[in-house]
């Protein structure tokens, strides 16, 4: 008898070394699907099951989804663009050039980047609005709120970063624009500035420094915050649902408590 | 209140109270299950939707990075400012307020206060609660927004900061709009505005003034930050 794709995979799923890997084995019974879930280190941070009228595109939009697929996109065209960039004077701007004209799909490559940056920065805005104005701040969710405002930091310190790499004119004096805000911090203003720029001036150093904190420090920090928000969304009762939830008229509790 | 983190009351007189009850306080977190609901599996449901989604995306900044360029002008030259010099799009809001206030007003102060507003939101129990804005206390509400209302009315008019201040006059006209309304105003929309509550009306100021900045700061500023139309350039 001729076996169906489901039965080879089935098969396949079943293998000893299949089962070493990802230690649960066959089957589709609600149990191995939660299994699926909770025995993988990266899905784990998810429930194992969504209310259905969370699923539905109107209680969401997705957004939070979509933010990680931009950040996915970025992480994957970014370390590509690595690949041919050297962050030195003047040698970034020719590289940039290099990207445009001459390495194959590098203009792509670019062209994706930024539009996906440009992406990130605007779902991650509006991914906050939309959770505020369903409320979904509300107890137990308040910390993981503020994880979300650290992420949204975040991702404007990568955007901005990330503006100063292609060392044209539209980048250098965006990143002097916004760098002499630093300086108007009181008392600690031109430190901070000093520090930020690795001088007094949009320079060499200042884009090597962008260049570390573009590339390395920015990206781990994000996905540290992104695996909390994500397993806080678990911890705290799975995503905000309206009616399912207790009304949380606390004042007229306490007062009866007392 | 006791330290603990939850009260349980009960009596024992059952002629006196005849049901037990257990009260939990505000300190505690309890999720209570009201209703047990349908659920998905999120493997493989929702992860398919989530894949479907991002590739839905995908699709869409791909072509659009197949027929818009972004980008790239001149090497970067110190001795030569473009005119204007803008920021990234997102924070051009900021570079708008920066031309009516000092720096250290425009560029510490208010961003300074928009995030520490944000994180607090779900730390005031008059968020949590969220009735609508002028369904207590009504009298005393209303005169204490529009002292609120003038004195930043008055404050954008000082500075100038006309852009700031329609945006503003708007909310106000709403807000008063929700004042006059009640549950049982026969409009919906008007019963729609009176159910907002404090946190919404500034969430949604924030919001407003945040496009019209931005957007003013993107297209409707030239040379020397000064205003242009952008059809006419």
């Amino acid at each position: 008898m001729a076996k169906t794709v489901d039965q080879y995979f089935d098969e396949l799923r079943d293998t000893r070394v299949w089962r070493s890997i990802f230690r649960s084995g066959t089957g589709s019974s609600p149990l191995k699907r939660s299994l699926a879930i909770q025995q993988n280190v990266f899905l784990h941070l998810f429930s194992t099951k969504v209310r259905r009228r969370m699923v539905s595109f109107s209680a969401t939009w997705y957004l939070g989804t979509l933010t990680l697929g931009t950040f996915f996109i970025l992480v994957v065209t970014g370390i590509l663009l690595m690949l041919y960039y050297h962050p030195s004077v003047p040698q970034a701007y020719a590289d940039t050039k290099d990207l445009q004209f001459v390495v194959s799909s590098g203009l792509f490559l670019r062209n994706l980047h930024r539009w996906s940056a440009h992406a990130m920065v605007f779902l991650v805005f509006a991914h906050m609005f939309k959770v505020f104005y369903r409320g979904a701040y509300r107890p137990p969710r308040e910390f993981n709120w503020v994880i979300g405002i650290v992420l949204l930091l975040v991702t404007l310190l990568l955007s901005y970063t990330g503006y100063l790499l292609p060392w044209d004119q539209l980048a250098y004096w965006a990143i002097t624009v916004g760098s002499n805000i630093a300086s108007a911090v009181p008392v600690f203003g031109d430190k901070i500035h000093f520090m930020l720029l690795g001088g007094n001036l949009v320079n060499a150093n200042a884009l090597l420094r962008f260049y570390v904190l573009h590339c390395m420090i920015l990206p781990l920090t994000a996905i540290f915050f992104i695996a909390i928000h994500f397993w806080r969304i678990r911890k705290d009762g799975g995503l905000y649902a309206h009616q399912s939830e207790p009304s949380l008229n606390h004042s007229a509790v306490a007062k009866e408590a007392r | 209140m006791s330290d603990k983190d939850f009260v349980t009351g009960m009596d024992s007189n059952a002629r006196k109270s005849p049901r037990r009850v257990a009260f939990i306080t505000r300190r505690t977190s309890a999720q209570v299950k009201v209703v047990s609901e349908e659920t998905l599996q999120t493997f493989p449901e929702v992860l398919f939707r989530a894949a479907v989604a991002i590739e839905v995306m995908a699709i869409g900044l791909v072509t659009m990075a197949l027929f818009f360029n972004a980008p790239l002008e001149g090497i970067a030259d110190p001795s030569h400012t473009p005119n204007p010099a803008k920021a990234p799009w997102y924070f051009l809001g900021l570079q708008e307020m920066l031309h009516y206030f000092p720096p250290v007003v425009a560029g510490v102060l208010v961003p300074g206060l928009v995030v520490t507003a944000l994180i607090v939101i779900p730390y005031f129990n008059i968020n949590i609660e969220a009735q609508g804005l002028f369904l207590k206390d009504r009298e005393q509400r209303l005169r204490v927004f529009y002292m609120a209302a003038s004195a930043l009315v008055l404050f954008l008019l000082v500075f100038r900061v006309y852009v700031a201040l329609v945006p503003t006059l708007i909310i106000a006209i709403f807000m008063i709009v929700a004042a006059q309304s009640s549950p049982q105003t026969s409009s919906t929309f008007r019963r729609y505005l009176s159910s907002k509550p404090l946190s919404c009306w500034i969430m949604t100021w924030f919001l407003f003034e945040l496009v019209v900045l931005t957007a003013i700061g993107t297209f409707f500023r030239g040379p020397g930050w000064s205003w242009v139309w952008p059809w006419r350039s």
